[in-house]
């Protein structure tokens, strides 16, 4: 089994081990507020890393290229409040023509 | 009569509700089915990645970091960790949907952001209502997520050069698309700065995908002491 299989099965596993946890387990279990604070800080930080790395790293370099530009116009499409979709697309088509054409 | 048209009534506005959600973000699959083909998974494992995993950010965050080079030991423990909340809303959900043997194990699956999300929203409408709303939420999500994935793992598998048509940047959009309605005041907005100055830095001293994990820290000493 390659490793992309065992990225899959695995985490698919284990996400669905937690869901299925959550019906199981009372719900005082996990009322101590600062455990609750903890995981709605954990997305924040996890996704927050996630669009550094995929933006500006290749392999364990830190590099500024096209993707960068994609990125600051989800930004701003963001903030703008447009649909997902027009983000995404946004997005992809200004990183696309500065590849292509810068 | 009346009893019976004021249900219906009400019913037809759960599920509007419930569709004006499943459906943008089941079309949202779409950019993740692509996005695992560009990052080098098959039609296949991107496809189930969406049936078996079915949760957003844990399945862009396992492509994520094996497009990075990451190993899967990383991969999973992104996902897992981005996966506790589902848990969490399971515990929140269980009192109200009181669901028993199969229908546990198939509500659990559709226990995410979106079916919870509605669900709670209808809270002034009674437990039928948020029971209909999430299970309303939760299969369309299901379904069009899954459709959706199968297209755009489809169409990046036939296209060359995923950078030249932007997919490349299209993952981290993604990505920031997820995070930005959880950046409600500054301290969520502090945590996501730092994790991404955390992350950035260790990059090239960590393996790929470590860098990602080790923000958990962020969260842990703000989370905490708040």
């Amino acid at each position: 089994m390659n490793e992309l299989w065992i990225a899959t099965l695995g985490a698919s596993a284990i996400c669905y081990l937690l869901k299925i946890l959550g019906y199981s387990l009372p719900e005082s279990t996990l009322n101590n507020p600062r455990i609750q604070r903890v995981n709605t800080f954990i997305p924040i930080v996890l996704l927050g890393a996630l669009v550094a790395v995929q933006t500006l790293t290749i392999d364990s370099e830190v590099v500024v290229d096209h993707r960068l530009i994609g990125v600051l116009v989800a930004a701003i499409a963001l903030k703008m409040r447009v649909s997902f979709p027009i983000m995404m697309i946004s997005a992809a088509l200004s990183s696309a023509l500065v590849y292509n054409f810068v | 009569m009346g009893q019976n048209s004021c249900v219906s009534f009400e019913r037809r506005t759960v599920l509007r509700d419930s569709l004006s959600v499943a459906i943008p973000v089941g079309s949202y699959g779409a950019a993740f089915g692509a996005a695992a083909v560009a990052g080098g998974f098959s039609v296949l494992q991107a496809c189930a990645l969406s049936l078996l995993l079915f949760s957003g950010a844990s399945q862009f965050a396992v492509v994520g970091v094996m497009a990075g080079g990451g190993t899967p030991l990383s991969a999973i423990a992104t996902g897992a960790l981005l996966g506790i909340r589902n848990g969490l809303y399971g515990m929140r959900m269980a009192p109200i949907l009181k669901l028993s043997g199969i229908r546990r194990f198939l509500g659990a699956q559709i226990t995410i952001d979106e079916s919870t999300g509605v669900a709670l929203s209808q809270e002034s409408r009674g437990e039928d209502a948020m029971r209909y709303g999430f299970f309303a939420t939760g299969i369309g999500v299901f379904i069009f997520w899954n459709l959706f994935t199968f297209i755009g793992a489809l169409g990046a598998n036939s296209i060359g050069d995923p950078s030249s048509w932007g997919l490349d940047a299209a993952v981290p959009a993604a990505f920031l698309g997820l995070v930005w309605p959880r950046l409600v005041n500054n301290k969520t907005r502090i945590a996501a700065l730092l994790s991404v100055l955390l992350a950035l830095s260790l990059t090239p001293f960590l393996g790929a995908g470590l860098p990602i994990i080790a923000t958990v820290l962020i969260a842990l000493v703000i989370g905490w002491k708040s």
